[in-house]
């Protein structure tokens, strides 16, 4: 359990940060040590501050609809970097037609409305080990 | 400033103490209180006989609600002073005499998105289908200052909202659509002065007399940018002065336009409760009329263009009093803590929006049904105007038949429901005054408590607001994720293989076309103008000079919305909240 660290970041322009904020308090409740990057992060920053704080995962919120345009752009930074090894998930408000995709483009799972965020614990937990 | 002194503050509460009435005589209410113990005799053997069927009897904002009030409870208000007539100080029942008979609210669809042209095809399909006035929505480049060609306006060109740069885009907006004619809701607030400059510019070249004819709306509404939506870009206070600069310019030069609607939505959508969304929203409001006023401006002359806006979301009653209560306390803030004179200044007119947080992904018709029951609670609370959200609005923006049936159902309830005949139908009703009174005592308990930490301003610098909606917003997650909250479709009820619905898709192609737009109106456009304004603009930014009339000056030689932006970044500099949760 120690030791596990998670970025919650807000790529994108929206400023709905509820979700983000719900998702990294509860995590933190779980026993993660819980980073969140604040508003209106540009993929580069997205990338760095993983890279930067070390940590194991990195939970992309957006709801403006940017999520093609950002999303593959924060995997492939990371993968730049050797940093492929991060696991990277993503929720908010993201069409079903986007999510293979996405997956494709190295986002591990996408979340949607009405996720209970114990399941995002119990996510990490799994694919985290 | 006009504030009244608190001695005579309480001088005045003392005389109307004594001068209360009741709508009750005492001898009546022994014999109901006696009758009241013997109902709660019942209820307990009735209990003991079979418990409650759940544990959870509060609001959808956790408040609590009594089971059963009775007129001994509600017999201390006072008939005149605290309930009165429709159109009366404290305008508890209503502002307008005649109600919803003079005019029925009206109803405006939030719409916008892709470039300026698919959404003038939108709003003229909703007038066409009896919409009464429009309401525009940006996407996020334009409310934050930046142009479609800029790196952080990548991927979200035309997504939540329609693309504006520059006047060029404005003009295709309201091609054919008579701005002498409609009114025109703005939701934007950090780039306000902006937009109202290319809407009057726009007026101009129609051929509108802007003074006797353009009416309409900017939401303008900075501080629930830092409380809530987040959509700032300079700190808050040269943001004040530019919203003060906007008071000042428009009660001189267009005296019908609404020039800030103080905003409970967003704070709504973000978590808070219904009384956090009351007391914040109108908090503000007061912080709005204190700047003005500290800026010189006569209360009178700008108070009665103030407007609010307010969520209704699921718990029919306790939104039904949030209404109600808004319109007593901003009167009597209004009367009483600034000396207003006007009774234009004392009242509080506002627009609805449904709740966009309680729609659910899951079985998304359902919604139609959640909206029907909030936009009721908008009736009969009494707005002058409401948006009621479509079906998909938590999968995407609204398809055209979705927001034909979201505009069907305000139109049902105005022409076939019967609820528009008669005014307040709840008023009296012991148990909504009860809650009335609540949200009324509730929300100067903040007041008090904002008014301790120097303001609103400094409040929201201390993260004061910040942290109570977080609060609740976390404290509603966990009572939905333990099932104590619940939402049908979702943690109950729940359909294991559904049909999706269709949903309107934004192509990321979009973006080409509208740079390649904004490139040809910057290659048309007068470059000598451009840096004259801008750099008038800059001048006078960093003087005592009003805003206005200089960012007319700069749309009109087509300056962009991220150039005129970044003339006043270079002045005022910009805002960035501390990352906490």
């Amino acid at each position: 359990m120690v030791g596990r660290r998670i970025l919650i970041a807000k790529p994108g322009l929206d400023g709905h940060d509820r979700g983000a904020k719900i998702v990294a308090r509860a995590l933190r409740d779980a026993g993660f040590e819980v980073i969140y990057s604040g508003l209106r992060q540009t993929p580069e920053q997205v990338a760095a501050a993983a890279v930067q704080e070390d940590v194991q995962a990195v939970g992309l919120s957006i709801l403006s609809g940017a999520h093609n345009a950002l999303l593959p752009e924060i995997t492939k930074l990371l993968a730049d970097q050797g940093a492929d090894d991060i696991l990277v998930f993503a929720g908010g408000i993201i069409p079903d037609q986007d999510i293979e995709s996405l997956k494709q483009a190295g986002i591990d799972a996408v979340f949607l409305p009405g996720t209970h965020t114990q399941d995002i614990v119990a996510y990490l937990n799994e694919r985290l080990g | 400033m006009a504030i009244q002194d608190p001695p005579r503050q309480a001088e005045t509460a003392k005389k109307r103490q004594a001068e209360r009435e009741s709508f009750f005589k005492d001898e009546a209410l022994e014999i109901l209180s006696q009758a009241r113990e013997g109902w709660e005799d019942s209820v307990e053997k009735a209990f003991e006989k079979r418990p409650p069927w759940k544990s959870d009897f509060t609001t959808v904002s956790s408040m609590d609600v009594p089971h059963l009030v009775t007129a001994d409870q509600v017999a201390d208000l006072d008939p005149v002073q605290d309930i009165g007539v429709p159109g009366e100080f404290p305008y508890t029942r209503g502002i307008h005499p005649s109600g919803y008979r003079g005019r029925s609210w009206t109803m405006r669809q939030f719409a916008g998105f892709g470039t300026a042209a698919d959404s003038n095809r939108r709003f003229k399909y909703l007038l066409e289908h009896g919409q009464t006035g429009l309401s525009v929505a940006f996407h996020l480049p334009t409310l934050y200052g930046y142009d479609s060609d800029h790196e952080m306006s990548k991927g979200e060109v035309g997504k939540c909202g329609v693309a504006i740069d520059t006047l060029a885009d404005m003009e295709v907006l309201f091609a054919d659509i008579p701005l002498g004619e409609v009114t025109t809701s703005m939701t934007i607030n950090s780039t306000a002065p902006i937009l109202l400059a290319m809407y009057l510019a726009v007026a101009e070249r129609q051929g509108v007399d802007i003074r006797s004819q353009v009416s309409g709306t900017l939401q303008n509404d900075i501080l629930k940018e830092y409380i809530a939506q987040k959509e700032y870009i300079f700190p808050p206070r040269p943001s004040m002065r530019l919203i003060t600069d906007q008071f000042a310019f428009a009660s001189e030069h267009v005296p019908r336009w609404n020039t800030i609607s103080i905003s409970g939505y967003h704070i709504r959508e973000a978590g808070s409760t219904a009384l956090q969304e009351l007391a914040f929203t109108l908090r503000d409001g007061v912080e709005y009329v204190q700047y003005g006023i500290e800026a010189g401006l006569e209360v009178d002359e700008f108070a009665p263009r103030l407007s609010f806006f307010f969520n209704s979301h699921n718990d029919f009653f306790e939104e039904i009093a949030k209404f109600r209560a808004a319109r007593k306390i901003w009167a009597t803030v209004m009367r009483e803590r600034f000396g207003a004179k006007s009774p234009r200044s004392w009242m509080c007119r506002f627009h609805t929006q449904t709740a966009g947080c309680s729609l659910t992904a899951q079985q998304p018709y359902n919604n139609v049904v959640r909206t029907t029951v909030q936009a009721l609670a908008a009736v009969l609370g009494g707005t002058q105007s409401l948006h009621t959200n479509a079906l998909d609005e938590t999968l995407a923006l609204p398809t055209e038949e979705n927001a034909r049936i979201a505009l069907r159902t305000q139109q049902i309830l105005a022409h076939e429901s019967g609820v528009i005949n008669t005014i307040d139908p709840l008023g009296g009703s012991y148990f909504v005054e009860e809650m009335t009174r609540r949200m009324v005592d509730g929300a100067f308990d903040y007041f008090r408590q904002i008014d301790e930490l120097g303001g609103m301003v400094e409040a929201i610098e201390a993260g004061f607001p910040q942290r109570e909606i977080m609060d609740a917003a976390f404290r509603f997650q966990r009572a939905f994720e333990s099932g104590e909250k619940k939402m049908v479709g979702v943690n109950d009820f729940v359909l294991e293989d559904e049909e999706p619905v269709e949903t309107l898709y934004i192509s990321d192609d979009l973006a080409d076309q509208q740079i390649a737009f904004l490139n040809r109106t910057k290659d048309e456009r007068d470059a000598a103008a451009v840096e004259r304004t801008l750099d008038a603009l800059r001048r006078g930014a960093s003087k005592e000079e009003n805003t206005m009339p200089l960012i007319l000056d700069c749309v009109r030689e087509y300056c962009s919305v991220g150039e005129i932006s970044d003339a006043l970044r270079d002045v005022y500099g910009t805002y960035e909240e501390p990352a906490v949760f």
